[in-house]
């Protein structure tokens, strides 16, 4: 008896030191981050909250022990109804692509069918019957959802009631925000709605992801969407300013002031290419690039091919414009009619001086560049956009001895252009070329405008050099912050 | 008011576009995503008539025996074979004319036009490029004035610099070369992309305001 008892003791104190050595291997959970704070993300068109929170003392410090912070929001249980609506709206759709395809797959063959194959072919059509009924269903359910969807922010009040916690996003640790970013359409699984009170906790998670340690709730907030990005308010001033510099240029040349505007080579050159031109009896190639109508460049390639197709008329040359672009031929094509109407030859005008050849960017080049070689232009006119095209043009274009004067504001492509052709605008100049043609006051106008805000921009780049430079020298922080004034944030 | 309506209709585009820029709201974004998708609209109507176009032109070119008009065979026979092969599939063992299929595009000729013609064509075409970058450079490298001097130097520089064959070519080129690439080179690029940014913003301003109507025909 004596000997169990011993027996039972010593197994007992064995089991207790055991026990008590397995209670201090347990991690013991981080210290909770503190002080979490959550806002409406600003400058955005809403559904989306920024979480910001002051790390745990054991990240990096301490017991050195977090491994991630989990982000938490409350949710409450009526979301889950919403979300079932959303799932059987998703599951309608589904059921009518499926029996829509099988029914497309059949009923062509149903005829030549027999066997399992005849059944399965009536099978899809009698299934096909359904699709209008589930259309209906579709439509009723979107209603349904979309009424629902409109009690979310009254859901949200019952905080804490009838409702739980659901992870919405991990960070590593070492970090203290989280962007809790959700979609604005309320079909998607992951919708946010505006004007909901939102709660979040922060949990911090050790190594085993069961050791943890709960923040504070933070204070309710909504998200919403906002009417002024203030992250763009630089761009504003500057736009204002040009608008108001430009106003008041026009107004200066429409007084009848003398605007002296540099002479730019490239454009005084178009004239002599298209009497050369004239004089050999040969053709002029305009190409308006590989843009789009959209494209401010080919806009104002538009404006050029304008004076050009006037001027071309004028002398009774001929005129190719081969395009990449059909929504870009269609209004070449109006411009290069109009063109000939104001020179007083309507009559010259011809269907096939402006065509689409393609979109295909080498399909395209291969077809100019047997333009060039065939027809062998007189002067090729390279305006707009191009990209990997622009020296293959101006290559064969040089081979075939035309004279050439290209305009771009592809940065990358400039050097193509102005080793291979006479003339070259260089970007901004490309944009001005049209008022340099007209010599009209009102555009003259806008380029003088353009020369002050170039110059204003100068200055601008030179204070800010002094100031970031002497700041950051003599250590002055509103001095090293000045280059923040002009940040844009998307 | 005919002659009007085009420009009402660009100013008041041009300005909620600029409108649309500072305002991130959700139904700003909407109007946006929705003028968006008629420019997708009114690209497909005006490939048609790029395609009708293109058929014109060349019957036409044909018709009055133009130069190498025996090509323009070629160009109708792709786009009128391409469409073919687009709009007929095998379905089920059987052959027929779909507009759509659920699986996609189904004949093989379709695919293969484009894998061995199409691509190649276009690899062969885009490859040229590297005989016309040795041409152009050979005649702007031509040391003719002080100017062609300093970029055949600059050139060399650089060539140096990222030969693959000549390996590495020691500290002094390639500080040199980074401090061409970092230095006048960027500044350069820098301030033509300014001027390039102002003039697109004068260039919209004229069309906005309609001061500039070349784009008209005006």
């Amino acid at each position: 008896m004596k000997r169990i008892l011993l027996t039972t003791t010593f197994l007992l104190l064995l089991m207790g030191v055991a026990s008590a050595q397995a209670d201090s291997a347990a991690p013991s959970p981080p210290a909770p981050p503190t002080g979490v704070k959550a806002v409406d993300k600003p400058n955005d068109h809403g559904h989306a909250v920024n979480i910001s929170w002051d790390m745990s003392p054991d990240d990096g410090k301490g017991a050195n022990s977090v491994v991630t912070y989990d982000v938490f929001r409350w949710i409450p249980a009526y979301m889950d109804s919403v979300a079932q609506i959303r799932a059987g709206l998703s599951g309608i759709r589904d059921t009518i692509n499926i029996l829509d395809r099988a029914n497309r797959k059949w009923s062509v063959l149903e005829e030549h069918l027999t066997g399992d194959s005849a059944k399965l072919a009536n099978d899809s059509v009698v299934a096909a019957q359904r699709i209008p009924q589930l259309r209906a269903d579709l439509k009723r359910f979107r209603q349904v959802l979309a009424s629902a969807v409109e009690r979310l922010p009254e859901a949200h009040k019952t905080y804490p009631e009838n409702g739980s916690w659901r992870r919405v996003g991990t960070v590593p640790a070492g970090q203290g925000k989280y962007s809790n970013v959700g979609s604005k359409e309320y079909e998607e699984p992951d919708y946010l709605p505006d004007f909901s009170d939102f709660y979040y906790r922060v949990d911090a998670v050790g190594v085993v992801s069961t050791t943890r340690s709960s923040s504070e709730v933070s204070a309710p907030v909504h998200s919403s969407g906002q009417w002024f990005n203030t992250g763009r308010t630089t761009v504003l001033v500057f736009v204002l300013a040009f608008g108001f510099l430009t106003v008041l240029f026009v107004r200066k040349a429409r007084a009848g002031h003398d605007l002296y505007v540099r002479p730019l080579a490239g454009i005084d050159a178009v004239d002599d290419a298209i009497g050369r031109a004239t004089e050999m009896g040969r053709p002029i190639l305009y190409l308006l690039g590989a843009g789009t109508a959209a494209d401010i460049a080919t806009i104002a390639s538009f404006t050029i091919l304008a004076r050009v197709s006037k001027k071309v008329a004028e002398y009774q040359t001929t005129l190719i414009v081969p395009c990449y672009d059909p929504i870009v031929m269609s209004i070449a094509q109006d411009i290069v009619k109009t063109g000939y109407s104001d020179a007083g030859r309507p009559d010259a005008y011809k269907e096939d001086m402006v065509f689409f050849i393609t979109q295909s960017q080498f399909a395209y080049v291969a077809a100019v560049n047997g333009i060039m070689i065939r027809d062998l232009p007189a002067t090729n006119l390279y305006m707009g956009k191009f990209y990997a095209e622009s020296l293959i043009f101006a290559e064969t274009g040089a081979l075939a001895g035309s004279i050439q004067i290209a305009g771009t504001d592809e940065v990358a492509q400039l050097p193509f252009f102005v080793v291979a052709c006479d003339y070259t605008l260089i970007g901004e100049e490309l944009f001005a070329a049209s008022a340099y043609l007209g010599r009209e006051p009102l555009l003259l106008g806008t380029l003088k405008a353009q020369d002050y805000a170039k110059a204003a921009v100068l200055l601008l780049a030179i204070v800010g050099l002094l100031a970031v430079n002497v700041g950051h020298e003599a250590n002055v922080e509103w001095l090293m912050k000045f280059k923040e004034l002009f940040k844009v944030i998307d | 008011m005919r002659r009007q309506l085009p420009f009402i209709l660009v100013f008041a585009f041009g300005l909620f576009m600029i409108f649309q820029y500072f305002v991130p709201h959700e139904s700003s974004e909407r109007a946006y995503e929705f003028l968006l998708d008629w420019t997708t609209i009114i690209g497909i109507f005006a490939l048609a008539v790029g395609i009708w176009s293109l058929v014109s032109v060349t019957i036409e070119k044909i018709k009055l025996r133009k130069p190498a008009w025996q090509y323009s065979f070629f160009t109708l026979a792709g786009l009128f074979l391409m469409i073919l092969f687009g709009f007929t599939a095998k379905v089920d063992g059987h052959w027929g004319f779909h507009f759509y299929t659920s699986e996609g595009l189904q004949n093989p000729m379709f695919r293969s036009f484009f894998d061995y013609i199409l691509t190649p064509i276009q690899a062969t075409m885009f490859s040229m490029l590297a005989f016309f970058i040795a041409s152009a450079a050979y005649r702007a490298f031509r040391a003719r004035n002080v100017l062609a001097t300093l970029l055949l130097i600059a050139a060399l520089i650089m060539m140096m610099r990222f030969n693959p064959f000549l390996g590495p070519v020691g500290p002094l080129f390639e500080k040199t070369a980074n401090w061409l690439l970092n230095v006048p080179s960027l500044a350069a690029n820098r301030a033509i992309i300014i001027g390039i940014g102002l003039g697109m913003v004068a260039t919209a301003l004229k069309v906005i305001l309609g001061i500039e109507r070349g784009y008209m025909g005006k």
